[in-house]
């Protein structure tokens, strides 16, 4: 109960609230930290997986790399990479961008492997060319698995974000370092709850837009459900730990 | 790199590697028992399947740095918060994977057990679960490999075994002690893997001949 005071008189503090230490800057700064490194993740691994995917080779190399990624853990390849460059807000990005690329180049490889030939076969019989397929059959019948490998790697990233701020920074992840620091659990149990947040509301928003795209490519193409098309059943796991 | 500083810190490299798989073998054991008997359960009784995976879900959703937050509070800088975080991080991916090895078993094959006389027990241990080792087994590898990262997370809590290391090193601007943990991180993270595959190979002695 003490505890739970303890959160409670935090999130009540005005003083929270504002300022560089407050909910709002902290946040912007967690958010910044994440969507940039899945920008030019997405940027790098989207047009590899969709090339090897849809040329169906170098799949060797996606298995790879999904291999690396899962036994690299996110912390070390933050403590390795960060000090190349310098202990500012934006060193831990190149780091992120590295856990980001295997789950989505994975995952887009994946998902136009798995998608029927069949379909692939009447499009190039109907005269498409190899990017009108691409566009119209592969990227659509696809979809969800990609989006399943964006998810992943948002996750991941919002999770690592967090550990940066252990050893460089600020975003979310500075109430928790701080409350380690300070000893201070309202501070502690507070940082916990935002970052809890965050990790479960991103993960809720890319589940909701996988799950639309599986019903409208069910519905336009019967036959292809958003099946994983993992080795295993696992949605592919974050890469090295989830941080 | 400082090599003299390896050579001189080679007992503490050693311990923190011990250290570290210690922490892992007691996480992955840990949560492949309450998996094993959770996936049970539902397989039994299918209405538990949401509920438990859906809480499965959130913990494996928050982020090891928030989840070690909330524990310490209650539980303290101890092996314990660490093991309850790194434990809740393998239920997802165990319960998942056995779950589809036992809905994997064919219809005709289980028909067969129930022609045969084998009660639900016996049909279970003789027929269903061996023919979902090899999906147990790839649950436990990724598991391993996932816990052998996440337990350098838990040297913020002082029990991260070569994330120990790695972290000290890091903070008194030492390379040399980030370089060594990292590649012995992911050596301990591909020699687990492999021998987690080779029993898997080991247990099941029909695939390799069937393959043949």
């Amino acid at each position: 109960m003490e505890l739970v005071d303890a959160a409670v008189g935090w999130f009540s503090n005005p003083a929270n609230w504002a300022g560089t230490n407050g909910v709002p800057h902290r946040l912007a700064e967690h958010l910044v930290l994440s969507i940039v490194p899945m920008l030019i993740a997405v940027a790098i691994a989207l047009p590899i997986g969709l090339a090897i995917g849809h040329t169906g080779r170098g799949g060797l190399l996606a298995i790879a790399i999904a291999n690396l990624g899962r036994a690299v853990p996110s912390y070390a390849l933050l403590l390795v990479f960060l000090p190349f460059f310098g202990l500012g807000e934006s060193s831990a990005i190149p780091a992120l961008v590295l856990l980001a690329i295997p789950p989505i180049l994975v995952n887009t490889y994946a998902g136009l492997r798995g998608v029927d030939r069949d379909l692939v076969e009447a499009g190039r019989g109907m005269g498409m060319t190899e990017l009108e397929l691409l566009r119209g059959v592969e990227i659509p019948a696809a979809a969800p698995v990609i989006i399943a490998g964006l998810r992943t790697a948002a996750v991941a990233v919002v999770a690592t974000a967090t550990l940066a701020a252990l050893v460089a920074g600020g975003g979310l992840g500075r109430y928790i370092a701080d409350g380690f620091g300070l000893q201070d659990n309202g501070l502690l149990l507070a940082g916990a709850i935002l970052v809890a947040l965050l990790a479960l509301i991103t993960e809720r928003a890319f589940t909701f837009v996988e799950r639309r795209m599986a019903r409208r490519g069910r519905s336009a193409e019967a036959g292809i459900g958003p099946t994983s098309l993992a080795p295993t059943p696992m949605p592919a796991p974050r890469s090295g730990g989830l941080a | 790199m400082r090599w003299d500083w390896i050579t001189s810190n080679l007992p503490q490299l050693g311990k923190a590697l011990i250290d570290h798989l210690i922490l892992t073998a007691i996480a992955v054991g840990v949560g492949f028992v309450l998996s094993f008997a959770l996936s049970l359960l539902i397989y039994r009784r299918r209405r538990l399947a949401g509920p438990v995976t859906g809480i499965a879900g959130v913990l494996y959703t928050v982020p090891s740095l928030a989840l070690f937050a909330f524990l310490v509070p209650i539980t303290g800088l101890s092996i314990v918060s660490a093991e309850i975080g790194l434990v809740s991080y393998t239920l997802l991916i165990l319960i998942r994977n056995t779950l589809a090895g036992l809905d994997g078993v064919p219809a005709d094959v289980r028909e067969a057990a129930d022609g045969m006389g084998y009660g639900p027990t016996r049909k279970l241990f003789a027929v269903e679960l061996p023919l979902a080792v090899p999906l147990i087994i790839a649950g436990l590898r990724i598991a391993t490999v996932t816990t052998i990262g996440l337990v350098m997370v838990a040297a913020v809590i002082g029990q991260g075994g070569l994330g120990q290391v790695m972290i000290r090193g890091f903070n008194f601007r030492n390379d040399t002690a980030v370089y060594p943990g990292a590649i012995l991180i992911v050596a301990l993270a591909i020699a687990a893997d492999l021998v987690l595959a080779g029993i898997g190979r080991l247990a099941t002695p029909w695939a390799r001949i069937r393959g043949r």
